[in-house]
């Protein structure tokens, strides 16, 4: 666990970088995680992520394959607006802990 | 002392050449999750395991009951061999391990491999088995990108950080 300044706010990420408290996750923060990420967010980004914070929250486990018939977006689009890893890039934008999943 | 030296995996190729349920499973979850963490992905499917790709019978695969020493009963007894060979068991059997693979948000083999597709994971078939099968391009499901041989899978294997792992 250490202690980082992202988007002017004090916050303590793991060593990955995923905030440990998600309820001091705001837009500003998601804009800097997913910058260091290379990826500039647009509102279908911001759909997703909220999605994904409101899964989480309702204690539910996150997969690419529920992400896909969210009807938020599909597997693909998914895919794109995430390149390379999305689920484990899209969680840490989201603020919320790395999945554990192997699907 | 030599340095050691760390070479992240790039790219992954996957050779799954059995047809049996959780051997072809076992592929998916691994090209999938290869997929997932952003590796370059290569799925290559020879002999029985071509029925995990072929339209007709991807959907419809068995795990079998007869020669599988891990088997066991509900509650954990073993699975006698006889047991296994009765009509209707491997049937059984098999629909339970859906059942319980669908739980864990395991999808069946065609959306499976759509999920590895749209990640831009590769699916291929060999193609000495798809000739001994007398299987074409148009018996595979559409995620098969081509029928190919073993020279062009080896072709493949360029760059540092490629392995290959036979399922």
């Amino acid at each position: 666990m250490t202690t980082k300044t992202i988007a002017n706010i004090k916050v303590e990420v793991t060593e990955e970088g995923y905030l440990i408290d998600s309820s001091v996750w705001n837009k500003e923060i998601a804009k800097a995680i997913a910058k260091e990420e290379g990826i500039e967010l647009t509102d279908k980004h911001f759909e997703v992520i909220e999605f994904i914070r409101k899964k989480v929250a309702a204690g539910e486990g996150l997969t690419i394959r529920g992400i896909g018939k969210s009807g938020v977006v599909d597997a693909k689009t998914f895919y794109q607006l995430f390149p390379g890893a999305p689920l484990k890039k899209a969680t840490k934008i989201a603020g919320v802990s790395k999945p554990v999943s192997c699907m | 002392m030599e340095k050691e030296e760390k070479y992240p995996l790039k790219k992954v190729l996957l050779i799954c050449s059995k047809g049996n349920l959780e051997d072809v499973y076992a592929a998916l979850v691994m090209a999938n999750g290869a997929v997932m963490e952003g590796i370059e992905t290569k799925l290559f499917f020879t002999f029985f395991g071509l029925d995990a790709i072929t339209k007709k019978t991807m959907n419809k695969l068995h795990t079998a009951t007869v020669g599988n020493p891990a088997m066991r009963m509900p509650g954990g007894l073993p699975f006698p061999t006889l047991l296994g060979g009765l009509p209707g068991v491997e049937a059984g059997v098999t629909k339970m391990m859906k059942k319980e693979m669908e739980k864990l948000d395991m999808p069946p083999v065609d959306e499976f491999l759509e999920l590895i597709e749209a990640g831009g994971g590769e699916v291929y078939a060999c193609k000495l088995a798809a000739d001994m099968f007398k299987l074409k391009k148009e018996d595979f499901h559409e995620t098969v990108k081509d029928i190919i041989t073993v020279g062009e899978l080896y072709a493949m294997c360029d760059g540092l950080g490629t392995q290959i792992i036979f399922t």
